[in-house]
């Protein structure tokens, strides 16, 4: 009997595929390989003129890649330890667990845009209420305007705002945990520490894993934040690479060039991540498959 | 030339004395221009409601609300009215203008009729632009307009733009402390200088110093020297220049402001412009806390909440602090732009040591037809309609619907004085500092407006503020943005960038 009919079966999800996934890839690709700008627009073909531009004279995107790098590490590892924190506070029977449950999720489900336009208003240094309280101690520190300072003010944002998601996820697989382990090891008199440390914590490794990666990835893609917080200001302290790739495009309208590094962003994203999760597996697991 | 300045004249007076008319039958019905009722001319509601434009629908990109979007959408719901046209507005963000025409224009769509933008995308915007009509160009209400206001909205003398608002720099500063006695007396005693409205940048430096950190008028809160646009966006570079006219503007040196026209060499870290950014960087000591962080809305905010003693940029902190309920309305004042001692000159390779000022007639809100857009007649007669004399008088009295004067009738004191309860010596002051910026000033800077100019402002925006931050030099940040512009010069073509610029500095030469 011939089965080759059930091929046409896949075409429509195929089909989908090609249509939300690689023509957009094949595009920016395509694009990355043009000059297109505001004054010479369509596709024309300026071979890998963008890539050499912007891996021997354009030492901002690097700047701006190691920046992100800094957020998404140091936000995500916020995250992951709150998250996890809080998770534990409520996964088993306490006071009011279903409210807190609630609670801890109301900034995931804020818009990003206004909660960072009121955090901007909370940190404005002079006249904003954080500061008003503070200069009751002597106290202004410069949240948006100082180059370091900066850097702290959008990390408390970003990880007030996300650290729900991780905490949603974590607290998923802790409910999800088979309740033989902790019997067993309450059994051989194992206390809350060694409980932890033993059971829950290699037991919820690979949900860590997955729960880890996914706001990496998430955080990687920082705009929102940066845009309206500080403009990737003062100077260029906060600037990170998806802000810088939307300056040069949908600023400065150079879409060819914003094409070669959107591409470069992505494979270099492919291959962080990928070592991240080796070295996740590594640290959580303790072996590499 | 006598008949020419007593027709001028009779507009003018005839437009004030409609302006101060009692409300009408227009006014009943569109409380809006309930000050002026309804102001002939060849747009005016009594000629629109003569149009019969039902059946046709205009789509308009403008801004988000409410500074421009809030009147955009309001005159879209009066023209509807009037001639039974559908008018959909679309708001979009500032930062979004550009490309949102820019995508469709290049992809020879048109789902625009109107599209509002800032007046310095005319160089990218043309080829997709409809040239204003000779109809509306000749009519008595584009007569009014001020000649640096055509020449800003036009491209080598044809009018490509609808104006709509007009925008300069100019200084603010609070009268009540600058022409206050006592303080001026102990200004004096401490510095040993007379304290007065800032005459270079320097003075206002030490001034703007002097009244930094503490509460100079007795309200109970810290005061500071200046607000000022530094935040690190599109906006942060026309501050920049505006400080940058006095050291680099020299009217014995024709042949460009920007680039030197005959070589297409940057002159952004020239001496001149180095002053500027060393006096910038220098600011960061006498702003309000977090200042470097301010955008355009902060300095607004600041300064017309009563934070700072001095501000420039464009009119709307002026406006905001001249608002009804503003706990400083008639506390503040306006003067140009602070000039400087010396000047650089680039041909002799020195300072000149001579007093040097020049306005900056900076860009400023525009409205355009779309090529490709089938009603252009309807899409004409909505922005002549939208800026007629009614509208624009009680458009101007509003600050945040960010529409300012660009008429010859707008620098009539009385209307202030009349319409908005200003004091008679501010509205002097207001109405003649900005008309002497517009109509007599021989040594005005006219924005940048040459292919990709965003590229060229992005990178004076983010080199200046590399060095707001500390994070480089003056000299090191302006060489870098020099850098950055050659390389742009090199990716549009030296050629290209000359010819668009040429018709820049040609505004400016021919002012001589």
């Amino acid at each position: 009997m011939r089965y080759g009919h059930k091929y046409v079966f896949l075409l429509p999800g195929l089909l989908v595929l090609i249509a939300i996934l690689i023509f957009p890839v094949i595009f920016t690709v395509r694009l990355s390989l043009s000059g297109w700008n505001s004054y010479n627009p369509g596709l024309d073909f300026v071979g890998i003129k963008n890539y050499v531009r912007l891996f021997t004279s354009d030492p901002r995107f690097w700047e701006a890649f190691s920046r992100l790098a800094f957020f998404s590490l140091t936000t995500v590892f916020l995250q992951y330890i709150l998250g996890f924190g809080l998770a534990l506070l409520v996964w088993r029977d306490v006071l009011f667990k279903r409210f807190f449950r609630v609670l801890f999720l109301i900034p995931m489900m804020t818009t990003p845009v206004i909660m960072t336009v009121i955090w901007k208003t909370v940190f404005h240094e002079s006249l904003g209420p954080v500061n008003d309280f503070l200069s009751m101690f002597g106290l202004t520190p410069l949240w948006l305007s100082d180059p370091m300072l900066s850097k702290v003010t959008v990390i408390i944002v970003e990880v007030w705002q996300w650290t729900p998601f991780m905490f949603l996820l974590l607290l998923a697989g802790l409910l999800s945990l088979p309740k033989e382990a902790f019997l067993a090891a309450s059994i051989d008199g194992a206390g809350p520490l060694r409980k932890f440390i033993y059971v829950t914590f290699p037991l919820m490794a690979p949900i860590s894993i997955g729960a880890i990666i996914i706001r990496l990835i998430e955080a990687s893609k920082i705009m929102d934040t940066i845009y309206v917080l500080t403009s990737g200001g003062p100077g260029t302290s906060t600037e990170t690479t998806s802000f810088y790739i939307f300056i040069k495009g949908l600023r400065e309208f150079q879409m060819g060039y914003s094409a070669a590094m959107s591409f470069t962003y992505l494979i270099v994203m492919i291959l962080s991540l990928t070592v991240i999760v080796n070295i996740l597996i590594r640290v959580f697991i303790g072996r590499n498959d | 030339m006598k008949r020419i300045t007593v027709a001028i004249t009779s507009m003018l007076v005839g437009v004030t004395a409609a302006g101060i008319a009692a409300g009408d039958k227009w006014s009943d019905q569109f409380p809006h221009i309930k000050n002026t009722g309804d102001i002939a001319g060849e747009c005016s509601y009594e000629s629109m409601s003569q149009k019969d434009y039902s059946g046709q629908t205009l789509t308009i990109n403008t801004h988000a609300v409410p500074v421009m979007g809030e009147p955009t959408a309001l005159h879209a719901e009066q023209f509807s009215a009037l001639t039974g046209a559908e008018v959909n507005v679309i708001h979009t963000p500032a930062g979004d203008l550009y490309s949102k025409a820019m995508i469709p224009f290049q992809a020879g769509q048109a789902p625009y009729d109107i599209v509002f933008g800032f007046s310095n995308f005319i160089r990218d915007w043309m080829a997709y632009l409809e040239p204003v009509p000779e109809y509306y160009v000749n009519m008595r209400q584009m007569q009014d307009v001020t000649k640096s206001h055509i020449d800003v909205a036009s491209w080598d003398g044809t009018m490509m733009q609808f104006p709509i608002d007009g925008d300069r720099h100019y200084l603010k500063y609070r009268k009540d402390v600058i022409d206050n006695p006592e303080l001026q007396a102990k200004y004096l005693a401490e510095t040993g200088n007379e304290l007065r409205v800032p005459q270079t940048w320097k003075e206002y430096a030490e001034i703007a110093a002097y009244f930094n950190g503490w509460d100079w008028d007795g309200d109970g809160e810290l005061e500071y020297g200046s607000a000022e646009v530094m935040k690190k966006d599109d906006l942060m570079y026309a501050a920049f220049f505006s400080r940058s006219v006095a050291y680099a503007k020299n009217p014995a040196t024709p042949g460009g402001f920007f680039f030197d026209l005959d070589t297409m060499t940057p002159l952004i870290n020239s001496p001149g412009f180095v002053e500027a950014l060393t006096d910038w960087v220098e600011a960061v000591n006498y702003v309000p806390p977090g200042g470097i962080n301010f955008s355009l809305g902060d300095e607004i905010n600041s300064f017309g909440g009563g934070q700072a003693l001095f501000s420039f940029s464009w009119d709307d902190a002026f406006v905001a602090a001249m608002e009804d309920g503003s706990a400083i309305k008639n506390k503040v004042g306006v003067a140009p732009l602070p000039g400087a001692d010396r000047v650089w000159n680039r041909e002799t390779g020195a300072w000149d040591e001579t007093y040097n000022q020049a306005p900056y007639i900076v860009w400023g809100w525009a409205a355009a037809v779309a090529k490709k857009s089938k009603n252009h007649e309807l899409a004409f007669d909505y922005l002549c309609f939208f800026s007629n004399d009614a509208n624009h008088q009680a458009d101007i009295a509003i600050g945040r619907f960010g529409v300012n004067p660009f008429k010859k009738s707008d620098f009539v004191p009385d209307i202030y004085i009349e319409r908005q309860g200003w004091d008679q010596q501010i509205a002097e002051e207001y109405t003649e500092t900005l008309m002497d910026m517009e109509e007599k000033s021989t040594n005005r800077v006219f924005p940048l407006r040459v292919p990709g100019v965003f590229e060229f402002t992005s990178a004076v925006a983010t080199g200046t503020s590399k060095a707001l931050a500390g994070q480089l030099s003056p000299q090191e940040a302006l060489d870098e943005v020099a850098a950055e512009w050659e390389a742009i010069i090199e990716r549009v073509g030296v050629d290209n960038v000359r010819e668009a610029y040429a018709v820049g500095v040609a505004l400016e030469d021919n002012l001589r």
